[in-house]
């Protein structure tokens, strides 16, 4: 990749086929476990998807189900508003247990 | 793709969007020097994602140029046993490599651009993979030597700076050290059999010794990148430091093999508290990555190959995909 193509180099080879779409993938590690974000892949179609992640991710029994979600289909937060976004639990403490100190020593509190 | 002049700021850049830049790059810095990890719509700087995008598809490539040495035995591997456990060899390099193109289209490079790009020879693969297996031992040395460099190179990258590239390398490392122990099996058996089994794995071990301390790459002194990329949380360790230390830990394996290593110049430095080795022909490996080693030609025809080769299932998949949409549209 350092090299610089030729133009007849980058001619051949070229992919001219239509790119197959990307997926997440999440693999419960076993019952009772939430599905979790494993990694990637490409596939045509769902069931194409499911068959690789399984074959990609799977390989040692890491998982007893897999979801597939095309990767065009996730919403998320935007990376640049991480501050302000995140910003409403700042300064509340008192939401969590560690908060309450008075209680230190009664027990099962 | 050029990869110089990487660092200067474009000179038309508005007000605002220098504002945005340096505001990215304080950010950026603040992570790094807190060991933090980047995530893929971090702001970062373009010499980063330059450097990350071609250590990660390199290393795709590498996997995946990978399987062919060993693919090669599959057929003639010495009982069922060993058949099987080589299939399932090859197959985490497939694995491998799926999951670091994963990480590399993450940086903005298309799956298919890189697979081109490796087709029609634009891309470089670990300079290992240019020698040829020609005997059944060199599936343990391969698993051995060359895996084993591989785990030590890859241990310290599970902390890289860029996240999915560190994701990446846990799930590698994880199935990685199953590749080394079988390697050392066949050695080990081959070592404890006849007089001609032995000396083939003596051979072996001879053969793919230097080639493997290479693959930690060029000396310090001639590593121009090595520098940045540590200052960036990708390397952990210098190439020599990684080589130093795997010598240390095969000299004392190749003593259970009941074989050795074919450099005399072994040694612990009692004052550095380091292993050092013999002199490595840095012009060859200049010559195997320039494309002058004994299987270039032939590894990249073979992949190119099966990337043709396998066409008619990629277009059968998507029209079947196309025609079940259709179905499901109508219905």
């Amino acid at each position: 990749m350092s090299t610089p193509a030729t133009p007849e180099a980058n001619q051949a080879n070229e992919p001219h086929e239509t790119p197959w779409s990307l997926w997440e993938v999440f693999v419960r590690s076993s019952r009772g476990l939430s599905h979790v974000h494993a990694g990637s892949l490409h596939a045509p179609d769902a069931a194409m998807a499911l068959r690789n992640a399984r074959d990609l991710y799977t390989r040692r029994n890491e998982g007893v189900s897999i979801w597939v979600v095309p990767a065009d289909a996730i919403s998320s937060s935007d990376p640049d508003s991480k501050g302000s976004f995140f910003e409403s639990p700042q300064g509340k403490d008192y939401r969590h247990a560690t908060y309450y100190t008075k209680s230190e020593g009664v027990k099962h509190l | 793709m050029a990869s110089q002049n990487l660092q200067s700021v474009p000179a038309e850049l508005s007000p605002e969007e220098l504002e945005r830049e340096q505001a990215g790059q304080a950010y950026f810095d603040r992570i790094i020097s807190e060991d933090s990890r980047i995530e893929p719509r971090d702001w970062m700087p373009e010499a980063y994602r330059k450097t990350l995008l071609r250590q990660i598809s390199q290393h795709a490539h590498s996997e995946i140029i990978g399987m062919q040495p060993e693919a090669n035995w599959i057929t003639r591997a010495p009982s069922l046993k060993r058949k099987a456990i080589l299939m399932a060899k090859v197959q985490d390099e497939a694995g491998h490599g799926l999951y670091l193109y994963s990480a590399a289209e993450t940086l903005g490079q298309s799956r298919d651009k890189m697979t081109s790009d490796l087709i029609a020879g634009r891309a470089r693969y670990s300079s290992i993979f240019n020698y040829p297996a020609v005997s059944w031992a060199d599936m343990g040395a391969i698993g051995w030597l060359v895996d084993g460099a591989a785990i030590c190179n890859q241990v310290p990258l599970c902390r890289a700076s860029y996240g999915p590239y560190g994701r990446a390398m846990v799930r590698i490392c994880k199935e990685e050290s199953f590749h080394q122990r079988q390697g050392f099996e066949i050695l080990l058996e081959l070592s404890n059999g006849t007089p001609a089994q032995k000396a083939m794995a003596q051979d072996a071990v001879n053969r793919w010794y230097a080639p493997a301390l290479m693959m930690f790459g060029p000396p310090d002194d001639d590593s121009p990148n090595s520098k940045q990329s540590m200052a960036w949380n990708i390397k952990r360790f210098s190439n020599d430091e990684l080589r130093s230390r795997f010598v240390g830990m095969m000299v004392e394996q190749v003593k259970v093999l009941g074989l050795t290593l074919p450099d005399k110049d072994i040694r612990f430095n009692e004052e550095t508290k380091k292993w050092e080795h013999g002199p490595l022909d840095w012009n060859e490996f200049k010559d195997v990555l320039a494309g002058k080693g004994p299987c270039n030609a032939q590894r990249l025809e073979r992949r190119r190959e099966a990337h043709d080769d396998g066409a008619w299932v990629r277009e059968a998949a998507a029209e079947y995909a196309r025609k079940q949409a259709e179905k499901e549209y109508a219905a």
